[in-house]
């Protein structure tokens, strides 16, 4: 069963068993604009939670990702290196960033459900 | 609302850009539109295929008047201004004692008109206005016009446009400027821009300046557009933006803007820091502007190093981005002399990795302006 978990960054993360999925929300996308590259992080790159984990270059500016969680990297989205207007297309599903090995699960607790990300983006 | 949006200035059209349902930013003290629902990579293409209306009210507008405003004016600038023949507008560097750039600009000698029509930067308008007016006391008369609004009509489709609200407008070619009615408002329209398509300029009235705007995006081929892809536009036609490619810190030789400092102008060595700039025009110097294109799709931005294959650091991006037309990433910057030639291979430093480029020529994508004796599109 997977869940998913947002940051007050704008990164989602989705829980699969011990491996996390990270992207960026709509909210972040949207504000962002038209992605024209990602620079995702190397694979088995071990991240801390907060690290910087991958930039992403709109036609206007570059933002950094950060790890919402800690882990090993086990996966990037090479589909982005090809088409990164997936992140704008489908932020929250093919326009993910990449995958990690959770280091500690409990980290996930921290971070905002659905519920509560909704409301902060409201909020802003 | 921020207190920092409270106290932005705003162009006759913000009401319109809130309805369109535009991005807003602050820039140079006004609160515009970055872009509008359509995004930036479309506005982009759309100016480039059809045509897209750009607020440009922020921009300071202004008459020179005097018993000879045009040879005063070239008191600050290298430009030949006395030169401009009537109904003609030129660009033009407003230069400090040193040589260093204060901004370009655009100067305007309106058929039968004593005066000058001159546009400055937005950003650089309060100060430029009050070096002119100081530098030229007693010799002529600075008059800015904050109750006139411009805005730019871009794109092939510009003229056609334009010619349903301005009947036989299309006569007018490549940096021609008269006045006229726009849908029966006076006007002056220039057909000049900053994206490196066919199009026009168009200053109203700041009164009637949104219903010229309304009856423009009304045409089939009329978008709006954003200072976003105004930026990518400009960056790809290869042309400057004000604080980023050219600055004080900046002379005309070193910007590769030698083509606006006058012929006449190099013999008489009558401008601000004459002597040294037509020494550098005859002798080089030891940095100039080029164009860069990176290798793969990491855009490179202003302030990212430029460094040789060694790793030296022997430059510094000054504008860089995404090029929507090239699909690819685009930059330009400022390099040693000896790695200023086209094809000299470079690596730019990307959040501390080279990414391999070349200096190559501008403008990255041609100019398609409406010369005069010239065929359209050639």
């Amino acid at each position: 069963m997977s869940e998913t978990r947002y940051t007050d960054q704008h990164e989602w993360v989705r829980v699969d068993g011990g491996e996390a999925t990270v992207g960026i929300t709509r909210y972040a996308a949207e504000q962002l604009g038209d992605v024209v590259f990602v620079d995702l992080p190397k694979l088995g790159h071990a991240l801390a939670k907060g690290a910087e984990a991958a930039v992403v270059e709109s036609v206007k500016a570059a933002s950094e990702v950060y790890a919402p969680v800690g882990g090993a990297v086990t996966a990037v989205n090479e589909a982005l290196n090809e088409d990164p207007a997936k992140v704008n297309g489908d932020p929250e599903g093919e326009g993910w960033f990449f995958k990690l090995k959770l280091s500690d699960p409990g980290e996930l607790s921290a971070l905002m459900t659905p519920d509560k990300y909704e409301a902060y983006v409201k909020g802003l | 609302m921020t207190d920092t949006t409270e106290t932005l200035r705003t162009t006759p059209l913000h009401a319109l850009h809130i309805e369109l349902g535009a991005k807003m930013v602050p820039f140079a003290g006004y609160d515009m539109p970055v872009q509008y629902p359509t995004g930036i990579l479309k506005e982009h293409l759309h100016t480039r295929a059809k045509a897209g209306l750009f607020d440009t009210a922020h921009m300071g507008q202004a008459f020179l008047s005097g018993a000879d405003p045009a040879h005063a004016l070239e008191r600050v600038t290298p430009a030949d201004i006395v030169g401009i023949k009537e109904g003609m507008q030129r660009y033009g560097l407003l230069l400090n004692d040193a040589g260093g750039i204060l901004d370009d600009f655009m100067t305007t000698r309106l058929k039968g008109e004593a005066s000058l029509y001159l546009v400055v930067n937005a950003a650089t308008k309060e100060g430029d206005f009050a070096y002119i007016a100081e530098r030229l006391k007693g010799l002529a008369v600075l008059a800015p016009q904050p109750e006139r609004a411009l805005m730019a009509l871009q794109g092939p489709a510009a003229a056609a446009a334009l010619a349903r609200h301005a009947p036989g407008i299309d006569a007018m070619t490549f940096m021609k400027a008269a006045r006229g009615e726009i849908d029966g408002v006076p006007a002056i329209v220039s057909r000049t821009g900053y994206t490196g398509e066919d199009g026009f300029e168009i200053s109203v009235a700041c009164k009637h300046a949104e219903a010229i705007a309304r009856a423009l995006l009304k045409e089939p081929e009329v978008l709006p557009i954003g200072l976003g892809a105004r930026d990518s536009l400009r960056l790809e036609a290869g042309l400057c933006l004000y604080g980023h490619d050219i600055d004080e810190t900046t002379d005309p030789v070193e910007a590769d803007l030698v083509w606006s400092v006058g012929k006449r102008r190099r013999m008489d060595k009558d401008f601000p820091a004459a002597e040294r700039i037509v020494d550098e025009i005859l002798g080089g110097t030891a940095r100039k502007r080029v164009g860069i294109l990176p290798e793969g799709r990491v855009p490179a931005r202003d302030g990212c190093e430029i460094a040789d294959k060694s790793g030296r650091v022997v430059g510094r991006i000054t504008s860089g981005g995404f090029g929507p037309s090239l699909s690819a990433p685009v930059a330009m910057g400022y390099v040693e002399k000896a790695f200023a030639a086209d094809g000299t291979q470079i690596d730019l430093m990307v959040r501390g990795k080279a990414v391999p480029a070349r200096v190559a020529p501008m403008p990255f994508v041609a100019h398609k302006y409406k010369r005069a004796n010239s065929t359209p599109g050639s």
